[in-house]
């Protein structure tokens, strides 16, 4: 393993919610790797199981949410396995997070420049002067303008795309390896998000970090990711490079997906063509159809979707669930 | 003609406290939400506005629909004026031809009622029908209309998914029989799959029922599918209006240009895109001259210190100095 170029490597990875009325599988059973400098998007309608796959890589399952089997590598190290206080120093130090609402992951009662510093010196153990200009580089890097006065004002004096940001700059605190952002853009405004895609696509090409990008907006994918994990259901539907999965997806519920979207268009007369649609709604945690998930909402399913679950294969350039590639 | 919008606007008073006013002197302060926007709504048509947060557009529509006074101006649906508190009572009637969809089908909901109450009551505020049986039938018809089987109106609302829940509050609008429905960002809570069925089941509405729509949304591409008509809106004022064909393919305003080239390239056609800069300024202390001049590249001295007003050319209007002068 040791000589495995992958940053992150996800096997088989299952993730379970006991309640009173039995298990819930919330992912079932998926596999993913991300490359140095590769930004993979994780993308799904709510309920997907995104979300939990990126907790669970970061080792902040909320209990009694557990991993029920299968395996993730960081650098070719296990560290589903490690225990509390071991998992504590990877996380921050070798995986980086960014969520989806910058307000909430900072403390409103430390200016940007404590926070930064302190996480700076708990990581790196350098001395609180060199930190102090370790964090003022971060905040410049991050196109934060005049960062010397920035770095004393405290969270609320930022606009929400400062904040997210700064959110931004302490997830590089320690130059992780890897980061993890949850719907980074989602409560920024349309100009700001781009912005912020665009950021953080460079950091992760400058510093060769692997991003796990997870997002319902699958044009922030396209803008930013160089592969993309459809999820459905807990499960991996379709996985390949962003160019061949948004457009030319395998997949019917990718296929699904991409004709819901509204697309910008000029032409007049299709101005009012009506958008693709998939009948029903994604099933509930503890009514998934058995077979291919997907199959009560497929046009193309047929007897054995029903019944045999289909794993992931090989089509063009893509990986994807589906019967219709046997 | 509709609704005409005539110069309107509202301010909020976001003062401090009296107390810290008196002891340190500072002094009353307006939020000017909504500052000086006239357009105009034809029958029969979808007329979007679009903007980023804090523009505008959702106390806008809270306007049309009376939930908030204007401050100043004049509102007019169907040739009347409607919005003089003073003659709420001789408006009532015309109020009744328009409804209300708002964004989060998770709180516009009332939890304790069956859904079919929900569906019922503008039915029966109206007085549009008292028989139990008609009402009931009624109800039935609505929940098919909007794709829902008549069996669910016996469910309460936690029971559903957010674009059921949708459907239901678009029921509940149909319900009163109105020809202009206000929908304010109708989808923007939904998943893309479901918000495909909802904007589906709008436009189809649209052509069987002869609606017309205000349709509030800050998705550019949402717009583009629904909208025949579209207003844009930077800090409170409208900067550009055009047909949609002709605003997606010609902007003429620097700020709606920047909007579309914030659209992600869904098509990855490798398509030249200006990189987007700067944020919206407080709207509390808006720049002078032409709110967007410190996010334009095409600013100059005159929209620094002049505000530009909308100007029509033929069918699009757009408020910029640039575009006036025919410097861009």
């Amino acid at each position: 393993m040791g000589a495995a170029p992958m940053i992150l490597e996800v096997k088989n990875l299952s993730i379970e919610f006991p309640t009173r009325r039995g298990k819930l599988l919330a992912v079932d059973g998926i596999s993913f790797s991300i490359a140095p400098g590769e930004v993979l998007g994780v993308v799904g309608e709510s309920g997907a199981g995104k979300s939990v796959t990126g907790a669970a890589v970061i080792g902040l399952l909320d209990p009694p949410g557990r991993i029920s089997g299968g395996e993730i590598r960081l650098e070719g190290q296990r560290i589903d396995d490690l225990s509390h206080d071991e998992m504590r120093r990877v996380r921050g130090r070798r995986i980086g997070a960014i969520f989806q609402d910058p307000l909430t992951s900072l403390n409103p009662l430390y200016t940007v420049g404590e926070q930064l510093v302190e996480t700076i010196r708990t990581h790196l153990g350098v001395e609180a002067g060199e930190a102090r200009d370790r964090a003022l580089a971060l905040l410049r890097e991050v196109g934060i303008p005049a960062p010397e006065a920035r770095i004393d004002h405290y969270p609320h004096q930022f606009s929400g795309g400062m904040r997210q940001r700064v959110v931004i700059a302490l997830a590089l605190c320690a130059e992780p390896r890897l980061i993890i952002a949850d719907e980074p853009t989602t409560a920024l405004d349309v100009s700001i998000q781009a912005q912020i895609i665009q950021l953080l696509k460079k950091l992760a090409r400058e510093h060769g970090t692997a991003v796990m990008l997870i997002t319902h907006d699958m044009g922030v994918i396209a803008e930013t990711a160089d592969r993309v994990a459809v999820m459905y259901a807990g499960r991996v539907a379709e996985i390949g490079p962003v160019r061949d999965v948004v457009r030319a997806a395998s997949h019917p519920y990718t296929v699904g997906l991409m004709g819901s979207i509204p697309k910008i268009r000029i032409a007049s007369a299709k101005m009012h063509a009506p958008l693709v649609q998939i009948e029903g709604a994604m099933p509930r945690l503890n009514a998934i159809p058995p077979g291919c998930a997907f199959h009560p909402r497929c046009n193309k399913s047929f007897d054995r979707c029903k019944t045999e679950r289909p794993e992931p294969r090989a089509v063009g350039p893509n990986l994807a669930a589906c019967w219709l590639y046997e | 003609m509709l609704l005409r919008l005539d110069d309107v606007g509202r301010a909020f008073d976001v003062s401090r406290p009296w107390l810290n006013r008196v002891i340190e002197g500072s002094p009353r302060q307006l939020l000017h939400a909504v500052d000086g926007v006239s357009f105009e709504v034809r029958k029969g048509e979808t007329f979007a506005l679009v903007g980023e947060s804090g523009c505008g557009k959702s106390t806008i529509a809270r306007l049309i629909v009376g939930l908030y006074a204007p401050s100043r101006g004049r509102i007019e649906f169907d040739g009347v004026q409607i919005s003089d508190p003073e003659a709420r009572a001789a408006t009532a009637r015309l109020r009744r031809r328009m409804q209300m969809i708002f964004q989060d089908p998770y709180a516009s909901l009332n939890p304790r009622w069956r859904v079919r109450d929900i569906v019922a009551e503008p039915i029966r505020v109206l007085g549009l029908a008292s028989d139990p049986a008609e009402i009931a039938r009624r109800v039935a018809e609505l929940l098919r209309q909007v794709g829902l089987a008549p069996e669910d109106g016996e469910k309460y609302p936690h029971e559903f998914s957010g674009g059921q829940r949708q459907r239901i509050s678009i029921a509940r609008a149909l319900s009163g029989s109105p020809d202009f429905l206000v929908c304010d960002e109708p989808t923007s809570a939904l998943d893309v799959s479901v918000q495909a069925q909802i904007l589906n089941l709008m436009t189809e509405l649209q052509a069987r029922l002869g609606l017309t729509y205000l349709f509030i949304s800050h998705n550019l591409a949402v717009v583009s599918h629904v909208a025949d008509r579209i207003g844009v809106m930077y800090l409170g004022r409208l900067v550009e209006i055009a047909d949609a064909e002709e605003l997606f393919a010609r902007p003429r305003h620097p700020y709606t240009r920047m909007l579309l080239d914030a659209v992600p390239d869904l098509e990855m056609s490798g398509r030249q895109r200006t990189p987007v800069a700067g944020e919206v300024p407080n709207p509390l202390s808006p720049p002078p001259g032409c709110a967007f001049h410190p996010r334009c590249p095409h600013a100059n001295a005159r929209c620094k210190s002049e505000r530009p007003d909308l100007i029509w050319r033929g069918e699009t209007a757009s408020a910029c100095h640039a575009v006036e002068e025919n410097r861009i």
